[in-house]
C-alpha cells in the first residue's frame, strides 16, 4: 500500500480540553483505497482524533493541519466533512427506529426539489445502495424490524448517499454477531476494491489483524506507531504491546480452580418471549452450577443466553411457563429481582449504559444500589457506612477515580464496568451472572476484570460468563455450555473446549453428547 | 476544579444540581435586595414577609410533592383541580353534615390519598402516562369541584381557619415581640448549628476531608443572621400577627420529606426510577410501588394545599387552584430539577418557589399590573432553565464561574482523570 498517493494527513493534531491534554502532537497518514485501522486503549484519543477530523471539534479548537486530497481542510461542523466525502459512523447508530430504511438512508439528505420529497428517486436510489452494501430488505421496512447488523448496513448505505471517499467505523462491530462482523468486513474489502478509503476503529484485535492494511496505534494521546500490517507482519500481540505498552504475557491470569459441589441446578426452564407468545425463547433447559466454578454461555447473537438470564433473575423478561431453581438443594421460587437478590443471585448486565447504571449517579450511590438495606436501618440511609463501603470497593478493584462522589459518567468503561460489578459483589451473591463483562473495553481493563472474575470464584461463588467472544470463554471458563435458539445444545469442559467445536454446537439444534 | 467550585462544593455540599441551586441562592438574595431597594424597604417589612409565607405556602407544599414526581420522571397536572375537589369536599362536609374541622381535615387527606390512588393506579399498574392521567385528573376533579359545590362558594368555620390563616398565638409575658416566634426562631438556629457540627463528624468519620473551619462558620453565621432577622421581622408585626401557621406546616413538611429524599431508601429509590428506570427495576427496585407512591403522595399534599388555601380565603370555590400545577412546576424546574427526571432536591424547588413568589409579590407592591407579572415571571423561567442548558453544554457552571476565571488557579489534574474528563466533553466515555 506504500505506493498509493496519501489521501489523508493529520499533522501534529493537540486539542485540549479544560486542564486536559486529549491529543498531543498527533501524526495520522491514510493512503488512498486502504483500509487503515486505529487502535489504542479507552482514552487514548481515538474518538477525539475522529471529532477533529470530521469537523465535531472545528478547525480552531485544535492546533495542527489537516491536510485532505492535498489541500489543507479547515471543517467547521460535520456538514463540511460530509460535503467533502469524509463520512463517520458511530458505535451508537444515528437511525431513527420508527422510520424506513428510505426514509434513514436519506435523512437529512433527501433528494426531491424545494423540500418536496422525491418518493420514487428516493426508493430506486435506496435499492441500489442497499444492493452495494448486500442488504436484502423491502426498502419500507421500519429499522426497528431489522437486526442490529442490518442497522449497521443502512448506516453504511446512508454513508454511501452522502457520496463517501473516505468512510470512518468506530467500532463497527462491537454489537455484532461472528456472522455479521464478518459480512461487514467483507463488505470493507469490497469497497477497497472501488477505491474507497476506510478507517476503522476496533477493539477486536483479531478482526484488525485480519482485515487492515496499515494500523495506527495511540496511547495516551500520543501517536505510538504506524505499522504496515502485511510488511511488518504483525499481529495480534503485536498491536496488544503497542497499545498498552508492555508485552502482555497472557490475557488471562493463571487460576488454579478450587471447585465444590454443585450448589445450583436449573430444570427444564422454559420461557416465552413477552412479545409473540408462541416463541419460546428458552426451551426446557436445564444447567448446574459448581461452587468456585466459572460457566460460560456460548451462544450466537439472539440464541436466547441473556434472555434465560434476566428470566432467571426474578423473571425479568419474557413470560415463564416452566421450570424449577434449585439452591444448596432447595427450591427456591424468584418472581421478582428482589426476591433473586435475597436468595443471594446477581445478574450484570450486557448494556451497563442502558440498563445497569443510572449514568446521573456517583460512584458510592451506584455501588450500593442494590442492596441497600445493607447501609441502612429502618429505611434511613447511613451515609458514613454508604462511604466506607464503596471507598473499599473502589481501593480493592482499583477503579480509576479520584473520590467515590465522581460521577459514573466521567468514568471509562472499564472503570464502569467495575462499578456495576462493585455494585453486585455488595449484594453478597453466590451465583454472578455477568452478560457481556468485557464488551467495549479494553484489553488492560480485561485482564482486570478477569482477574475480579476468578477471584470471586475462588471465594466460593458460582460464575456464570455469558460472552460472544469465544477466547474469552476458552480463556477464562471452567465448563462452557453453548446455547442454539433457547436450547441448551452442549456442556463442554475446559480441556475440550475449542473454537471449532464451539461453534459447531452453538450453531447446531442437535443437542450433543457430553464429551 | 477551580477554587469557585470548590467553595461551592463545601458549602453547599456535592451532588449534580448543586450548581443550580448555588445560583438560585443568589438570585434569591439578589431579587429579594433588589425589590428591597425598589420598594424602599416595603419588601422585608413584617406585613409584608408575613402575607408572603401564608400567600405561598400551599404553592410551595404543592412543590414537595412535585419535586418527587418530577424527579421519577412523571408530571402531574391534577393539583389545582384536586386541591379545589378536596376543598369543597371538606368545607361541604363541615357544612351539611356540621363534622368538627379536626376530623374534617383528616378526611380531606383521606379523599387526597384516595384520589391519589386513583391516579397512581393508571399511571404504575396500567402504565398510562401521568401526563395524560393528571390531565384527565385536572378535568375530572374541576368538574367534581363544581358539581359537588354547585359551582358555587362554600364557606367555613371559624376553627378550620387557622391553618390558613392562623398565627402563633400570644403566650408568656410581654416582651414587645410574639414569644412562641421567638422561640421557633431560637430552635431553628441551633439546628443549624447542629446540622454543621453532625455534617463534620459524618465527614470525619467517613476519612473524608473536613472542610476548613472557617467554611463552617460561614454555613453556621450566615444562615443564622437570616433566621434571626427573619424572626425579628416575624415576631415584631402588628399585634395578632407572627409567624403563620401554615408557613410552619410547611416547614415541617420541607424537614421531613427533605430528610426522605436525602436519607432514606426509598428516597433513594425515587431518584433511582428517574434516573434510568430499568436499571432501577434490574436493581431490586420495585418500580410500579415507587411510581404509586410518588402520585398518591402528590395528591395528599394537593389536599392539604387546598384544605389551607379555602382555609385563608374563608371559603371553598369553583375557581379554586387554578393554574397552581403550574407554579409548582415553575417552582421546581427554577429550583434545579431536570426534565426527564433524576434531578433536583427539595431544597432547591423550595428556593425556587421562593424566587417566583418573591418576584411576583414585589413586582406587586410595585404596582406592576398582572399581565406584565406573567410575561416577566415566564421569562424567568425561561431564562432560568435556558442557563442551565447552557451550563450543561459548556460541562461547567458558567456565569459565576467567568466572573472568576481570572483568580483561579491551574490546578493540576491527576492523568487518569485528566483523560477522563477530556473525554466527557465528548460524551462517549467508552469509545475512547
Amino acid at each position: 500500500m506504500s505506493g498509493a498517493p496519501v489521501l489523508l494527513e493529520m499533522r501534529s493534531i493537540t486539542k485540549e480540553f479544560p486542564g486536559v491534554k486529549a491529543l498531543s502532537d498527533v501524526n495520522l497518514v491514510v493512503r488512498a483505497g486502504e483500509i487503515h485501522a486505529i487502535a489504542g486503549e479507552n482514552g487514548a484519543g481515538k474518538s477525539t482524533l475522529m471529532k477533529v477530523l470530521s469537523g465535531v471539534y472545528p478547525y480552531g479548537s485544535y492546533s495542527g493541519q489537516i491536510l485532505y486530497r492535498g489541500t489543507e481542510s479547515r471543517f467547521s461542523d460535520i456538514r463540511a466533512s460530509e460535503q467533502a466525502g469524509i463520512v463517520i459512523i458511530h458505535q451508537e447508530l444515528a437511525l431513527v427506529p420508527g422510520m424506513s430504511i428510505t426514509e434513514n438512508i436519506f435523512l437529512g439528505n433527501e433528494p426531491g426539489r424545494g423540500g418536496v420529497i422525491d418518493w420514487k428517486v428516493a426508493n430506486r436510489r435506496a435499492l441500489e445502495l442497499m444492493a452495494r452494501v448486500g442488504l436484502e430488505e423491502d426498502p419500507d421496512t421500519l429499522i426497528k424490524d431489522i437486526g442490529v447488523g442490518k442497522q449497521q448496513l443502512v448506516e453504511i448505505a446512508k454513508a454511501f448517499a452522502k457520496d463517501v471517499k473516505l468512510l470512518i467505523l468506530d467500532e463497527p462491530t462491537a454489537a455484532l454477531n461472528e456472522d455479521d462482523s464478518q459480512h461487514l468486513l467483507d463488505l470493507l474489502r469490497d469497497f477497497k476494491g472501488r477505491g474507497i478509503t476506510s478507517i476503522i476503529i476496533s477493539h477486536k484485535l483479531n478482526e484488525i489483524a485480519q482485515v487492515a492494511d496499515s494500523i495506527t496505534i495511540l496511547r495516551d494521546g500520543k501517536t505510538i506507531e504506524t505499522l504496515d500490517i502485511k510488511a511488518d507482519g504483525v499481529d495480534e500481540d503485536r498491536i496488544v504491546r503497542g497499545m498498552v505498552g508492555r508485552e502482555l504475557h497472557s490475557r488471562f491470569p493463571d487460576h488454579t480452580p478450587n471447585i465444590g459441589e454443585v450448589f445450583f441446578e436449573v430444570r427444564d426452564w422454559t420461557v416465552r418471549h413477552p412479545i409473540s407468545a408462541d416463541r419460546l425463547v428458552a426451551k426446557h433447559s436445564s444447567f448446574t452450577v459448581r461452587r468456585g466454578e466459572i460457566v460460560g454461555f456460548a451462544g450466537l447473537m439472539g440464541a436466547g443466553r441473556t434472555e434465560l438470564a434476566m428470566s432467571l433473575f426474578g423473571r425479568s423478561y419474557g413470560t415463564y411457563v416452566s421450570g424449577q431453581i434449585f439452591k444448596d438443594g432447595q427450591e427456591i421460587v424468584l418472581k421478582s429481582v428482589s426476591d433473586a437478590i435475597e436468595h443471594g443471585l446477581a445478574y450484570v448486565s450486557e448494556d451497563r449504559k442502558s440498563i445497569g447504571l443510572n449514568l446521573l449517579d456517583d460512584i458510592k450511590t451506584s455501588m450500593v444500589s442494590a442492596k441497600l438495606s445493607k447501609i441502612s436501618s429502618h429505611g434511613v440511609i447511613d451515609h458514613v457506612r454508604e462511604y466506607q463501603a464503596a471507598e473499599s470497593y473502589r481501593t480493592s478493584l482499583r477503579v480509576k477515580a479520584p473520590s467515590v462522589d465522581e460521577g459514573v459518567t466521567k468514568l471509562s468503561g472499564g472503570n464502569q464496568q467495575k462499578v456495576v460489578l462493585a455494585k453486585w459483589m455488595f449484594t453478597d451473591p453466590d451465583l454472578l451472572i455477568l452478560d457481556e463483562p468485557t464488551r467495549g473495553i479494553d484489553v488492560g481493563a480485561k485482564y482486570e476484570i478477569y482477574g475480579i472474575i476468578q477471584r470471586l470464584a475462588d471465594q466460593g461463588k458460582g460464575v456464570v460468563v455469558i460472552s460472544s467472544e469465544l477466547p474469552e470463554l476458552i480463556g477464562l471458563c471452567d465448563r462452557i455450555y453453548t446455547v442454539f435458539e433457547g436450547t441448551i445444545t452442549g456442556d463442554i469442559d475446559r480441556q475440550d473446549a475449542d473454537p471449532e467445536l464451539l461453534l459447531k454446537q452453538m450453531t447446531s439444534a442437535k443437542k450433543a453428547q457430553r464429551s | 476544579m477551580s477554587r469557585v467550585k470548590e467553595l461551592q462544593k463545601s458549602l453547599f455540599g456535592g451532588t449534580t444540581s448543586n450548581a443550580r441551586q448555588f445560583g438560585m441562592i443568589f438570585t434569591l438574595v439578589a431579587i429579594v435586595l433588589l425589590f428591597q431597594i425598589l420598594t424602599d424597604g416595603l419588601t422585608l417589612s413584617p406585613g409584608n414577609l408575613i402575607s408572603l409565607v401564608s400567600q405561598y405556602s400551599y404553592i410551595l407544599i404543592l412543590a414537595i410533592g412535585m419535586l418527587m414526581v418530577i424527579v421519577a420522571g412523571h408530571i402531574d397536572l391534577s393539583v389545582g383541580s384536586v386541591a379545589a375537589f378536596v376543598g369543597i369536599v371538606v368545607a361541604n362536609v363541615m357544612q351539611d353534615y356540621s363534622v368538627p374541622w379536626f376530623p374534617a381535615i383528616l378526611i380531606g387527606l383521606a379523599v387526597g390519598a384516595l384520589i391519589g390512588a386513583w391516579q397512581g393506579f393508571w399511571v404504575a399498574y396500567v402504565g398510562v402516562p401521568a401526563f395524560i392521567v393528571t390531565l384527565a385528573g385536572m378535568m375530572l376533579f374541576r368538574g367534581g369541584n363544581q358539581f359537588i359545590g354547585n359551582a358555587d362558594t362554600i364557606p367555613v368555620p371559624e376553627g378550620f381557619r387557622t391553618i390558613g390563616a392562623g398565627f402563633l398565638p400570644e403566650v408568656g409575658p410581654d416582651t414587645g415581640y410574639n414569644n412562641l416566634t421567638l422561640l421557633l426562631g431560637l430552635v431553628v438556629c441551633v439546628a443549624v448549628v447542629i446540622r454543621e457540627w453532625r455534617g463534620r463528624r459524618t465527614r470525619r468519620e467517613m476519612m473524608a476531608d473536613v472542610a476548613p473551619m472557617w467554611i463552617s462558620a460561614i454555613r453556621i453565621v450566615i444562615p443564622v443572621v437570616v433566621v434571626v432577622f427573619a424572626t425579628l421581622q416575624f415576631a415584631g408585626g402588628r399585634v395578632g400577627t407572627s409567624f403563620p401557621v401554615s408557613g410552619i406546616i410547611l416547614g415541617v413538611l420541607v424537614v421531613i420529606y427533605g430528610f426522605v429524599t436525602r436519607n432514606t431508601a426509598g428516597g433513594r429509590h425515587i431518584y433511582a426510577v428517574g434516573g434510568n428506570a430499568r436499571a432501577a427495576e434490574l436493581s431490586g427496585v420495585k418500580l410500579k410501588r415507587v411510581n404509586f407512591l410518588v402520585m398518591m403522595n402528590m395528591s395528599v399534599l394537593a389536599a392539604l394545599a387546598g384544605m389551607i388555601f379555602v382555609a385563608r380565603s374563608a371559603a371553598s370555590g369553583p375557581q379554586d387552584g387554578i393554574g397552581w400545577e403550574l407554579d409548582a412546576i415553575a417552582a421546581v424546574f427554577v429550583g434545579g430539577a431536570a426534565v426527564s427526571g433524576g434531578l433536583g432536591t427539595i431544597s432547591g424547588s423550595i428556593v425556587g418557589g421562593l424566587v417566583m413568589a418573591v418576584l411576583n409579590n414585589g413586582l406587586q407592591l410595585m404596582g406592576v399590573g398582572s399581565d406584565r407579572v406573567q410575561i416577566i415571571k415566564g421569562v424567568v423561567l425561561l431564562l432560568a432553565v435556558a442557563l442551565d442548558a447552557y451550563n450543561k453544554k459548556q460541562g461547567r457552571f458558567s456565569v459565576i464561574d467567568s466572573l472568576m476565571r481570572p483568580f483561579r488557579r491551574d490546578a493540576a489534574l491527576s492523568p487518569a482523570s485528566a483523560v477522563e474528563a477530556g473525554q466527557e466533553s465528548g460524551k462517549s466515555p467508552v469509545a475512547g
